[in-house]
């Protein structure tokens, strides 16, 4: 029954025995001395120089191969391609924190990032791929007509992504940072160079190869560790199988620890600490100056006295560090009291689904849920920088087997991130919870350092509680090697793996945004007589510049990497899936309809997130616009009302306008494979 | 032969929403629930975790399974099969 392999099969087993045997390679020398600092250059280096290799051996001047990969991708890779065109840094290093922070809640990611595709497979794969364009405007614009619905499509495709490119090179900073201690900033353009190298010289072509190969090693770079720390913990290499009873011994932990009375009383601190700063924010701007007089007081007693310059200095500083005006004092002192507020809480049960005390809360908490999933599966089903990925295998019927493969691939990933979260968790609360601080493993005082784990002893008994521990949720998947006492080397291959979720999916988007400009924008719109030459140029130019100013953003530091990414999925979703949708499955949907639902969706969504999410915008100086939100929804869910209303608003304008005629050859090449005459 | 397309067409779009139902039914309507069925245990797991966390993930991997093993067999039917 087993078919030879094809020659790109064996390249790419190759490819993998060559890893593997480089990360055996690095684990003997290891064992010889080799410093951390080394294996992690050692990966970084190794993994970028083989993208730049598949990017160099791809490059392409064929317009049709830099756009869509020249439509010749088989099923099997072009899913391969997409899962780690799909699964970003967000994915890989944060999810599985997000599940550890929030329990079940945290699985509406994990059921929509997968969800999404059912309704890429049933409503838009295949017919995406039997129009033959090149980019998701490009779908619109034929289906509907017209450049105005192609720029709208632009602007939505370039917002979302944009969003997202930088969320991703944040994370390569991130990466890079921790494991060769470079500077995040040279982080951020070692990953811009990632970037390009996989892009610039073959497009398409280029990023869907090395995009295979990037999947191979995330996968693996996600799998090892917790399979290792799985075999430590049960005896079962599998994570995935016996994770459920480790969750139950998380359970009854959780259920001794939260209600002891050291818990308790540290919780009743942090509720005492919320107060203090809610009542310095009330009686701004006194309470500054108060402050302020009192440490200058403090400091000159300590002068006149006999103290240590040491002591003195950091008064000093302490007192240099003081907010500067009641408005910045304002903004701190919320954010120490917010976080102080979250310590104070009871902490929820890991697997109680729509925690709360009373029925309304628990409600609140399933609407939220509900709402979230919707978004994000949506919103997965109208990224364009997915969709496209369907342009390029050869026939509808590879289109629809490909949505099945890269499901399959995406879903070894988020099937794993749950068990990440709960071994994490039995990690936490079987061997940090109730230790001396003194005594604390070794992985906590490494995280401390970076910033990623603080422990504040605020009832000072020199013994941890879990309301004293805060963990940033990027250190569940990065810390799981030193947890599980495994050699640096896997810390090495966790980063490389990181590094590659990042990358391959800066690439999609990117391609994306290049595409949208130089393909929609420029030849379409501006000059559809320019020569391929010069429409690759232009594109080659755009991708540069576009990553670079990527690139400058992600330095800034803006946001969460997850909330960022989020937003994203409603602004796509709001956008193109309402028009894309009924495009494809409604003959009477107009081109004034299609415009004015996806201009009303996305600004919708925008709008919500705006008011919910932010009080003000400096920069604009405009403030005090924030609203409560609608239902209790969360801003990250905003696109469930954009894409309600965007669905709304096509019925409601097509309805009221006249058909147009010109749809339906178009719908009858769509709907019917190859073209050929029935 | 219009009316063969059409045909075509039809039982394309019907498959399409049973499985969009099918999708719906276990996306939204057993999470739904999943504070009620917690009680149940299975493979260790309370159900509705393990129907957000596991569950529900490979049943959509059976919906897109069947929805291509059936779109074939419907390509076949009307001589739309690629090559």
């Amino acid at each position: 029954m087993l078919r030879p392999l094809t020659r790109l099969q064996r390249y790419y087993l190759y490819y993998t025995g060559g890893f593997l045997a480089f990360i055996g390679a690095l684990a003997v020398l290891e064992q010889h001395g080799m410093p951390p600092r080394w294996i992690g250059y050692a990966f970084l280096m190794f993994t970028i120089a083989m993208y730049a290799l598949i990017g160099i051996v791809s490059r392409t001047s064929d317009v049709s191969e830099y756009y869509v990969a020249g439509r010749r991708v088989p099923a099997f890779f072009n899913g391969m391609a997409t899962g780690a065109d799909w699964m970003s840094a967000a994915s890989f290093i944060g999810m599985a924190g997000t599940l550890y922070l929030s329990g079940f809640q945290g699985l509406a990611y994990v059921i929509g990032w997968t969800g999404g595709f059912v309704l890429v497979a049933l409503l838009l794969a295949p017919y995406l791929r039997r129009c033959e364009q090149y980019t998701i405007p490009d779908f619109l614009g034929a289906r509907y007509g017209g450049n105005s619905i192609r720029l709208v499509a632009v602007g939505a495709a370039i917002l979302a992504s944009f969003v997202y490119v930088v969320a991703q090179i944040y994370g390569v900073g991130v990466i890079t940072s921790r494991f060769v201690s470079l500077q995040f900033e040279i982080g951020v353009f070692v990953g811009l160079a990632g970037i390009l190298v996989c892009s610039f010289l073959g497009g398409m072509r280029a990023v869907t190869w090395t995009q295979v190969a990037q999947y191979l090693i995330l996968i693996v770079a996600y799998i090892t560790p917790v399979a290792i720390l799985s075999y430590n913990v049960t005896g079962n290499p599998i994570p995935q199988l016996v994770y459920g009873e480790v969750l139950q011994k998380v359970t009854h932990l959780e259920t001794r620890l939260f209600d002891s009375p050291a818990e308790v009383e540290v919780r009743q601190l942090f509720h005492e600490r919320a107060d203090v700063y809610a009542q310095k924010i009330m009686q701004l701007p006194q309470s500054l100056n108060n402050e302020r007089e009192q440490l200058s007081i403090q400091i000159n007693q300590l002068k006149a006295s006999d103290a240590q310059m040491r002591d003195i200095v950091a008064l000093e500083r302490q007192r240099r560090e003081l907010p500067h005006d009641p408005e910045q004092a304002k903004v701190r002192w919320e954010a120490a009291m917010f976080s102080a507020l979250e310590r104070s809480r009871k902490p929820i049960h890991h697997a109680e689904a729509f925690p709360g005390d009373t029925e309304a809360e628990q409600n609140i908490q399933r609407i939220n849920f509900l709402a979230l999933i919707f978004c994000l599966t949506v919103g997965t089903a109208a990224l364009p920088h997915v969709l496209v990925r369907y342009y390029t295998t050869p026939t509808v019927h590879e289109a629809r087997e490909s949505v099945f493969w890269s499901l399959l691939f995406i879903l070894l990933l988020y099937i794993t991130a749950p068990a990440y979260a709960v071994f994490a968790k039995h990690e936490v609360l079987s061997h940090l919870a109730e230790i001396p601080i003194a005594k604390l493993p070794g992985w906590v005082t490494a995280w401390t350092k970076v910033g990623l784990v603080s422990i504040e002893d605020i009832n000072l008994d020199g013994v941890l509680q879990l309301a004293e521990l805060s963990l940033n949720p990027d250190v569940i998947v990065l810390a799981t090697p030193e947890i599980a006492g495994m050699p640096y080397v896997i810390s090495g291959l966790v980063a490389a793996g990181g590094l590659a979720a990042a990358l391959s999916t800066a690439d999609g988007l990117l391609l994306t945004i290049t595409s949208a400009l130089s393909h929609d924008v420029y030849y379409r719109i501006i000059r559809p007589d320019a020569s391929t030459q010069f429409r690759l140029v232009i594109s080659k130019s755009l991708l540069l510049v576009v990553a670079v100013l990527a690139a400058t953003v992600a330095a800034e530091k803006p946001g969460t990497i997850l909330s960022m990414v989020a937003w994203a999925f409603s602004i796509a979703g709001s956008a193109f899936f309402p028009a894309l949708v009924l495009g494809i499955f409604w003959e009477r949907a107009t081109r004034k309809g299609a415009l004015a639902g996806m201009v009303v969706g996305v600004s919708l969504s925008l709008y919500y997130i705006l008011r919910v999410e932010f009080d003000s915008i400096p920069w604009l100086g405009i403030s005090g616009f924030g609203m409560d939100p609608w239902f209790q929804v969360q801003p990250t869910a905003a696109g469930l009302f954009g894409v309600v209303a965007g669905f709304a608003t096509i019925v409601v304008v097509s309805l009221m306008t006249q058909p147009e005629p010109g749809g339906e050859e178009f719908l009858t090449k769509i709907r019917l494979s190859n073209g050929k005459d029935a | 032969m219009k009316g063969k397309r059409h045909l075509y067409w039809r039982k394309t779009r019907r498959l399409t929403f049973a499985l969009l139902l099918v999708w719906i039914s276990v996306t939204f309507g057993t999470t739904w629930f999943a504070r009620d069925i917690n009680q149940i245990v299975i493979f260790g797991f309370p159900l509705g975790f393990y129907m957000a966390a596991q569950g529900g993930l490979v049943l959509f991997l059976v919906i897109i399974w069947w929805y291509n093993r059936r779109m074939k067999k419907i390509d076949i039917e009307f001589g739309l099969e690629d090559e």
